[in-house]
């Protein structure tokens, strides 16, 4: 089950024409699709269009009453593989995952399907991360759409945009035969707006239509000579028909045109930021009449020569924002202008960066640029001044990077491999992509490098001489392990008799996309779960394997990483560590416990506890843990002024701190609080007596 | 070239109203946004919210950011706004930030204005790691992130709102809520607010609640600024700590130990804030921790009720407490008479026989009549503390540095000061405790050889700062092996 139910936004799917439709715009779009008329969606999970995937899910019943198939695909690879149904089928289909992360897995599918060449619509969903918030590597889905020719929307990030450009990215897909993404940033994806609704379109042709009257084209297989041929029609049928269809239904946009002699070219996802900036400086009012010319990219590829020279010339200079590197645009724009000979001075990443974000300040400081070298008059115009420097605050304002939640189970597994590297001295670690990457930053600082998803042991592959005694740990999550790690982690393991240890981190789910489920997540449904990591490990061929069922038993957890590093036996090693996601079992648990205690039944909930009087202020405890439950606080010692450790009411009583208090020998501080609400007979008769033996006691012997 | 005529100088009003929240993963920002939209849809704007959580989400710092543009001013113009979909510096009109850090950050941003910005923000703190991990005390000063957040914003409004919402069984997010429709920042009624919160149907009685006793809060607040809650200031005049030195002392062992305490202090050479110092130290490391002071601690009556009402349990509900005790050879050697502890330390198969039966931690449970009347049990060994193996070790260290102290008290204060100090490096238990030792016996051997040079007591003190830098003693080592120089810490 997915850490945020959708169950009721999914109504809103139902919405007919002329309705309201009010939400997110990741839940826009699945509203867009199903007014397009799709026949099949499928898609692999991950920041800022995991609720996509979420709404997806919990909209199976409507889905199916349309006749749409929905598939929570294994990787972004087979999201990508599944539109392979609308090569030869009038079918329309849409994919979405996350950039570029996700593209760069998706590419070999990507590539043929773009070389083949499709029928019915394909639509593929970008979920740009980049900029403040992204959790990947920096780099531009725009570079995807040029090598495999893939036409690439940018729409401007308002909800009747965003849109209209999914329902015209299924008809440019089908005029010129070719796969389209279409790419939302992050905020755009989380962006709350409305837009009026048109009734949800029932595929003509269906899925099982294509599966009783297959069809083949054997010119549409990717095998030469077909390949050279699809190569060919990319160039001189498929873009041209593309150039036609974009600029007859008017995707790019122009305003203001004629009302300066110089203007921008911009990307839409810049627009409302642009727009802002524009406004502050008195260029604009709010509703976007510009008094600068702007040419809007709805489609930033494949550019068109006539539109470009159209809105430059007679310009003496235009600005280019263009989010991102390399400058794909600018560079194409200049070519463009050049070929048809038009001076217009050409602005852009030497105004702007060329790296990182386009932040409302930077667009501001780029465009007062551009202002003061080519309309210096328009400047007095400025309405809002620039805001001066904030103070200095770096001493008092740390960075807050994510970590573990509260009573993680991935933690405790931490917390071993520190105390293992205190015992046997520090190991190379190589890591993965989950929430365990979080092991990187403090406290642990367990960590050499992450590869990529599925990759953490494939990323310590080299490091396996034969000369060495000391073998290297790879963590990777049941996230990883499913979508690439079985094979290329694991099977190379194997094949290359691999001597190092690879941990596998199993909490149950997808837990750092949204808590999806996977093929050895324990819940029951729709989809074939409950395959076990460990049998999947020993069906490739590992011997070794070692399986902790509570990662927070420390000594198991040592021993297990312990025997691994320095048993004589030779071979690739596994450790399949288990526990469920917290924020997943507190999800599930607190209202049943809730629902216990107020039915009257016996319920234990447990916390731990802190006792100020023996904490000395070493801290040697948060060092090994970095609970956001296991803090700090003023020493309420006269004497002693650092401050003592402390447990908030947040805590979980998941254990790790008693665990490590005994596997590290820190401290007799801790204590365990085991509160009974609706105590039975036994627990109020242990209670009195207890109560009443230390009552004997109760004055201090000597005060 | 010639200037275009320009259009009518653009219309700058009407505008949104941006907002900005700064708060942490899970601490219900996303829930406060969408109260804050409910509240101005049905106030007459058209809102727009947006967020960047990602894997923010999980405990990070995140920001949510929304505008709301006059609906009537859309419907006269026949056009809809363009709204932004994040803030911009100089552009916020209220800052909402969940936590005192999170409103540093805020400020640190440039989101504050000091002509546009209604600050909201709670002064509670939640650590960061980096505060939170340090050997010492690593808390940033609270004191100045507040003067800078008050000192950037139009008007600011702050107050414990975590407080807030835990005296009422609330969340954060409601205290917030109540503090912005307390602060003008927007041009919404109270009632609106209500409203949403009601309209979203979670825990609306507490929520409201919450929302009250934050609305009242920031009204207060508005009167009188706002302090941050800060630790009771550790008595730092020489006769409140020898008073509490003494009562410490009696409560840890007897009278006589308090007046062995008294006499040790008892030396003109000792004036001043190194008296105050030495006088600290001296208690607190008289009263160090042993296995009779922690069964002491632990089974006190009052222990009891204190652990009662921090985990709020309730008269109804049955509490057990589980202690987490790791009693190895060196601490069941050093509670014995010191000839005894002495020779089992040495001892070959007595050692590993007991090595073994204690390689274990051990669970006990003051709440059970076994589990208590062991602990008391051990606390009553206090009346043969003296014959103790680590009573005859501490008072030797304790000696052996007071000693130290007075030699350079007649010499070199500052450094005798610093050398006072230091006592502060031997603290914990097991590991903890060892590691402390060696670095004070590293520092105080240092302080010999600086005896008489000049810098020496800041030489002292940067070897304290670097021996609480690191728990590998690697920035102890740099610090000591490069003569003063700083040279970067590996």
């Amino acid at each position: 089950m997915a850490e945020r139910s959708f169950s009721k936004e999914v109504e809103k799917l139902r919405l007919g024409a002329g309705q309201e439709f009010q939400g997110e715009g990741i839940l826009a779009v699945t509203k867009a699709l199903l007014q397009s008329g799709v026949a099949y969606v499928a898609g692999y999970q991950g920041a800022p269009i995991s609720h996509l995937m979420d709404v997806l899910t919990d909209a199976e019943d409507i889905l199916d009453g349309l006749g749409v198939h929905f598939e929570a695909s294994a990787s972004e690879a087979a999201a990508a593989a599944t539109l392979a149904a609308s090569v030869n089928y009038p079918l329309r289909g849409a994919v979405t995952w996350k950039s570029t992360a996700g593209t760069n897995v998706a590419s070999d599918a990507l590539s043929n399907l773009a070389s083949s060449g499709v029928t019915g619509g394909a639509l593929i969903v970008i979920g740009e991360d980049y900029g403040e918030g992204s959790s990947i590597m920096q780099e531009r889905t725009h570079a995807f759409a040029m090598k495999s020719q893939i036409w690439l929307l940018d729409p401007r990030p308002d909800l009747p945009t965003i849109v209209r450009m999914v329902e015209a990215g299924f008809a440019l897909s089908e005029a010129s035969h070719t796969p389209v993404m279409l790419e939302l940033r992050i905020r755009a994806c989380h962006v709350r707006g409305s837009f009026i609704a048109a009734d949800n379109v029932a595929p003509t042709f269906r899925i099982k239509d294509a599966m009783e009257h297959p069809r083949r084209d054997v010119n549409r297989i990717v095998l030469p000579p077909a390949s050279y041929i699809q190569e060919q029609q990319k160039i001189h049928e498929r873009l041209p028909a593309a150039r036609r269809f974009i600029a007859a239904a008017a995707l790019n946009e122009v305003f203001a045109d004629g009302a300066q002699d110089v203007g921008i070219i911009l990307q839409g996802g810049m627009y409302n930021g642009l727009i802002r900036a524009l406004q502050l400086m008195g260029l604009s009012d709010a509703f976007g009449t510009s008094r600068l010319p702007l040419y809007v990219l709805n489609v930033t590829y494949p550019l068109l020569a006539e539109e470009v020279t159209g809105f430059c010339a007679g310009k003496r200079a235009v600005l280019i924002v263009e989010e991102g590197q390399p400058d794909f645009l600018e560079q194409a724009i200049s070519t463009i202008l050049r070929q048809a000979d038009l001076q217009t001075r050409v602005h852009g990443k030497d105004m702007l960066p060329m790296a990182g974000e386009y932040t409302a300040g930077v667009l501001r400081a780029g465009l007062e640029a551009f202002i003061a070298r080519t309309l210096p008059a328009l400047r007095p115009n400025t309405a809002r001044p620039i805001p001066a420097a904030p103070p200095a605050l770096a001493a008092e304002v740390h960075p807050r990077p994510p970590s573990f939640c509260t009573g993680c189970p991935e933690r405790p597994i931490f917390t071993a491999m520190k105390l293992i590297e205190r015992e046997l001295g520090p190991h190379h670690v190589s890591c993965d992509i989950g929430c365990h990457l979080f092991s990187i930053l403090p406290p642990f600082n367990i960590g050499a490098s992450t590869m990529g998803y599925g990759l953490g042991w494939a990323g310590a592959a080299a490091l396996n001489a034969k000369d060495s005694n000391r073998r290297t740990i790879s963590v990777m999550g049941d996230g990883g392990f499913w979508h690439n790690g079985l094979a290329s982690s694991v099977g190379n393991a194997v094949f290359n008799k691999s001597d190092n240890v690879l941990v596998v981190v199993d909490n149950f789910y997808a837990a750092a996309t949204g808590g999806q489920d996977l093929l050895s997540s324990r819940a029951t449904g729709r989809r074939g779960t409950g395959n076990p990591i460990a049998r999947a490990v020993r069906g490739v061929g590992v011997k070794w394997v070692r399986e902790i069922t509570r990662t927070y038993d420390l000594t198991r957890m040592t021993a297990a990483l312990r025997e691994a590093l320095t048993t004589a036996e030779k071979g690739p090693k596994v450790i399949i560590a288990s526990s469920e996601c917290m924020l997943n079992r507190q999800r599930r648990e607190r209202p049943q416990r809730a629902a216990a205690a107020k039915a009257g039944r016996r319920v234990v909930r447990e916390r731990f506890g802190v006792d100020p009087d023996t904490c000395t202020g070493d801290h040697s405890c948060i060092r090994l843990s970095g609970c956001p439950s296991l803090t700090v606080r003023p020493n309420p010692d006269a004497l002693r002024q650092e401050p003592v450790a402390a447990v908030i009411e947040s805590c979980v009583g998941c254990g790790l701190c008693g665990e490590v208090a005994h596997a590290a020998v820190l401290c007799p501080s801790f204590y365990r609080a085991e509160i009974v609400t609706n105590p039975n007979r036994w627990d109020r008769l242990r209670a009195r007596i207890a109560a009443t033996v230390i009552g004997w006691f109760g004055v201090p012997a000597h005060a | 070239m010639p200037e275009a005529p320009l259009p009518p100088a653009a219309v700058v009003a009407p505008r949104a109203l941006t907002v900005a929240i700064l708060a942490m993963g899970g601490e219900g920002g996303g829930v406060l946004a969408d109260w804050l939209v409910d509240a101005a849809e049905a106030s007459g704007f058209v809102a727009q919210s947006t967020s960047v959580p990602g894997v923010a989400q999980r405990t990070g710092a995140t920001v949510y950011y929304l505008e709301f543009f006059p609906a009537a001013a859309a419907h006269a113009a026949g056009r809809a706004p363009v709204l932004a979909l994040m803030p911009g510096p100089g552009d916020v009109d209220l800052v909402i930030a969940s936590e005192l850090m999170e409103a540093g950050r805020a400020v640190q941003r440039g989101l504050v204005s000091a002509d546009r910005t209604v600050f909201v923000f709670s002064t509670h703190r939640v650590f960061s790691m980096t505060e939170k991990t340090a050997m010492g005390d690593g808390r940033v000063d609270a004191a100045r992130l507040l003067t800078a957040c008050r000192g950037a914003a139009q008007r600011a409004v702050a107050a414990d709102m975590q407080a807030i919402a835990e005296r009422t069984g609330s969340h954060l997010s409601a205290a917030l809520l109540g503090a912005v429709a307390a602060s003008g920042g927007l041009p919404i009624a109270r009632a609106a607010f209500e409203a949403a919160i009601r309209a979203a149907g979670v825990g609306v009685t507490q929520s409201l609640a919450g929302f009250a006793a934050g609305f009242d809060a920031a009204v207060l607040a508005a009167g009188a600024p706002a302090a941050v809650a800060v630790a009771p200031p550790a008595p730092d005049d020489a006769a409140a700590i020898v008073v509490e030195g003494v009562r410490r002392l009696t409560d840890y062992q007897d009278a006589a130990y308090a007046r062995l305490y008294q006499d040790r202090l008892a030396q003109p050479a000792l004036t001043g804030a190194l008296h105050a110092e030495t006088a600290r130290h001296l208690a607190l490391w008289m009263s160090y921790e042993d296995t009779i002071r922690v069964a002491d601690l632990k089974t006190r009556a009052e222990r009891f009720a204190r652990v009662r009402a921090e985990v709020r349990a309730a008269p109804g509900q049955v509490l057990r407490i589980t202690e987490f005790m790791h009693p190895r050879v060196q601490e069941i050697a050093d509670t014995l008479p010191a000839p005894i502890g002495r020779w089992l330390l040495r001892s070959g198969a007595p050692r590993r026989l007991l090595g073994r039966l204690t390689a274990r931690g051990r669970h006990i449970e003051t709440t059970a009549i076994g589990g208590f009347l062991l602990l008391r049990g051990i606390a009553a060994l206090r009346r043969f503390r003296r014959g103790t193996l680590r009573y005859a070790e501490e008072q030797a260290h304790i000696e052996d540095w007071l000693a130290r102290v007075v030699r350079h008290a007649g010499t070199d204060p500052a450094l005798a000061l610093e050398v006072a100090r230091s006592a502060r490096l031997v603290k914990g238990y097991g590991d903890t405790h060892a590691r402390g030792w060696r670095n004070f016996v590293q520092v105080m051997a240092a302080a010999d050889r600086l005896e008489g040079q000049e810098g020496a007591a800041s030489r002292v003190a940067a070897l304290c700062r670097a021996a609480l830098a690191d728990d590998s003693g690697a920035a102890l080592a740099a610090e000591l092996g490069d003569g003063g120089k700083h040279e970067p810490i590996s």
